[in-house]
């Protein structure tokens, strides 16, 4: 299958239930620390430098075949918030349903025994794009550019921001989501000869400190 | 392999025992070049042992590297009797700072060093690798300030790896400073906080009743590792106010 299997992962409509989070956003402009486009710029870009890279790394070893269970273990570790681990998992418990029906394949079904309750979203993203015929490369663009657009489409709604603005962020950061979803397919075969210690790790302390605080309000437009 | 400009090679290693009588004795306390290790009062059966910068540093070119072991039954403490400047030297490459601690089943390790300060013009990679044993307890703070009062911040990579009973419990890598991934300072990552620090605590009884996450104030928080640990990162806007979040957190947790 070619690049319109890559369309259909990446399609924001893809029923995976990422429309219900932020990606930390939420929590940024309730701090005051994202306020209009061009902070929003500057989280997306940093977001896509740290988290991103970390996912766009597991997703492309997913997709080369490295045992989802390693890679679980490495995202676990690589996202020390407990709200974050928890939303990860169910963002991969819902992506796993969705690219079962949309790919049906043994890899998937394996995926869903062994976590019941969902692996991390970035390793099941690599193991549904091996589903659909797709390489390293397509699962870490995907991972990639989902770290600025998710919370840039958020955004609108939690600012009111004009959606041009917002589209137009995701343009200007286009090139630098080409580099890390190079570097990150690169770690990814890397990881293949050196195991998951050689995938990114990227922190984003502001991400992981607004994670748990957000996690505790009452009332929130989104799941993370 | 330029005699001019390469820098120092370092390593200053501790190994920690029990020593049948209750306490803990250390059989290896070698320091080396600028880093010189003191035995310090016992505290209890607490072997405690200070790291004594004898020159400034790190500069450009110099590779350091610190190893302490905390064998099976041993109790150990470092800690630094200054904070570390990361500086700019004459060789034009990054200094590398690598800290290697082993906890034994049954040790405890209290690795408890003063702030890394990332000078404006320095170039850092500092690497952290804890292996903590089944059964054995580790305490660990860290803590960077990037650059000095007043002063623009170096660049500065500090990795930090966590194994417990050789799963791993945490994988991080702050990168910051002139030249860093873009974003750093901005609103996802430091939003212009010039300090930052994190206390990591692995103790067996996590494993079976994890901590619950918790906001620690607007900018820190406590979050239980996917493992028998526990996590406190804080932000700052200078050294003092992170040390005051994590100074808490010790007394609860440490």
């Amino acid at each position: 299958m070619g690049r319109a299997a890559l369309l259909v992962l990446a399609d924001g409509r893809f029923p995976a239930g990422g429309h219900a989070h932020s990606g930390g956003a939420e929590a940024a402009v309730r701090a005051g620390r994202v306020t209009g486009a061009a902070s929003l710029e500057e989280f997306c870009r940093g977001r896509l430098h740290t988290s991103g890279l970390v996912s766009a790394g597991l997703a492309a070893a997913a997709a080369l075949g490295i045992d989802p269970g390693e890679l679980d273990v490495a995202a676990d570790a690589r996202t020390p918030s407990a709200a974050l681990r928890v939303a990860g998992r169910r963002l991969g418990r819902q992506l796993t349903r969705a690219a079962r029906a949309a790919w049906p394949s043994a890899e998937l079904d394996d995926l869903a025994r062994r976590f019941p309750k969902g692996a991390h979203q970035p390793v099941v993203l690599g193991v549904a794009a091996r589903a659909a015929g797709l390489g390293a490369d397509d699962a870490a663009y995907c991972c990639a550019y989902e770290s600025v657009s998710g919370p840039a489409t958020a955004t609108v709604r939690l600012l009111s921001l004009d959606p041009f603005e917002a589209t137009a962020v995701l343009a200007r950061l286009a090139p630098e989501v080409d580099r890390v979803a190079g570097a990150a397919a690169e770690a990814g075969r890397r990881a293949l000869d050196e195991g998951a210690g050689a995938l990114p790790s990227g922190a984003a302390p502001w991400l992981e400190i607004g994670a748990e605080g957000h996690a505790a309000w009452g009332v929130r437009l989104f799941a993370s | 392999m330029d005699g001019v400009t390469s820098g120092v090679r370092a390593t200053a290693r501790v190994r920690a025992r029990a020593d049948g009588r209750g306490g803990t004795a250390l059989p290896v306390l070698a320091g080396e070049g600028p880093l010189a290790l003191r035995r310090v009062r016992a505290h209890g059966a607490e072997a405690r042992v200070m790291l004594v910068g004898a020159m400034s540093g790190p500069l450009g070119g110099d590779r350091l590297a610190v190893e302490a072991e905390a064998g099976a039954g041993a109790r150990l403490h470092v800690g630094s009797a200054a904070a570390t400047i990361a500086l700019p030297g004459q060789a034009k490459d990054a200094a590398r700072y690598d800290v290697r601690l082993t906890v034994g089943a049954d040790a405890e390790l209290r690795w408890l060093p003063e702030q890394l300060i990332s000078a404006q013009g320095s170039e850092l990679a500092v690497t952290t690798r804890a292996d903590v044993a089944a059964g054995g307890r580790l305490v660990l703070r860290e803590e960077q300030a990037l650059g000095r009062a007043g002063e623009r911040p170096g660049r500065l990579t500090s990795r930090l790896s966590v194994y417990a009973g050789g799963r791993a419990l945490l994988e991080q890598e702050l990168s910051c400073g002139p030249g860093a991934p873009g974003g750093w300072d901005g609103p996802a990552v430091l939003a212009g906080c010039r300090a930052v620090g994190q206390l990591v605590v692995v103790r067996p009884e996590f494993g079976e009743s994890p901590v619950a996450a918790r906001p620690l104030g607007e900018s820190a928080a406590l979050t239980p590792l996917p493992g028998p640990g526990v996590l406190v990162t804080a932000l700052g806007a200078d050294a003092l106010r992170v040390r005051r979040v994590l100074d808490e957190a010790l007394r609860e947790f440490g």
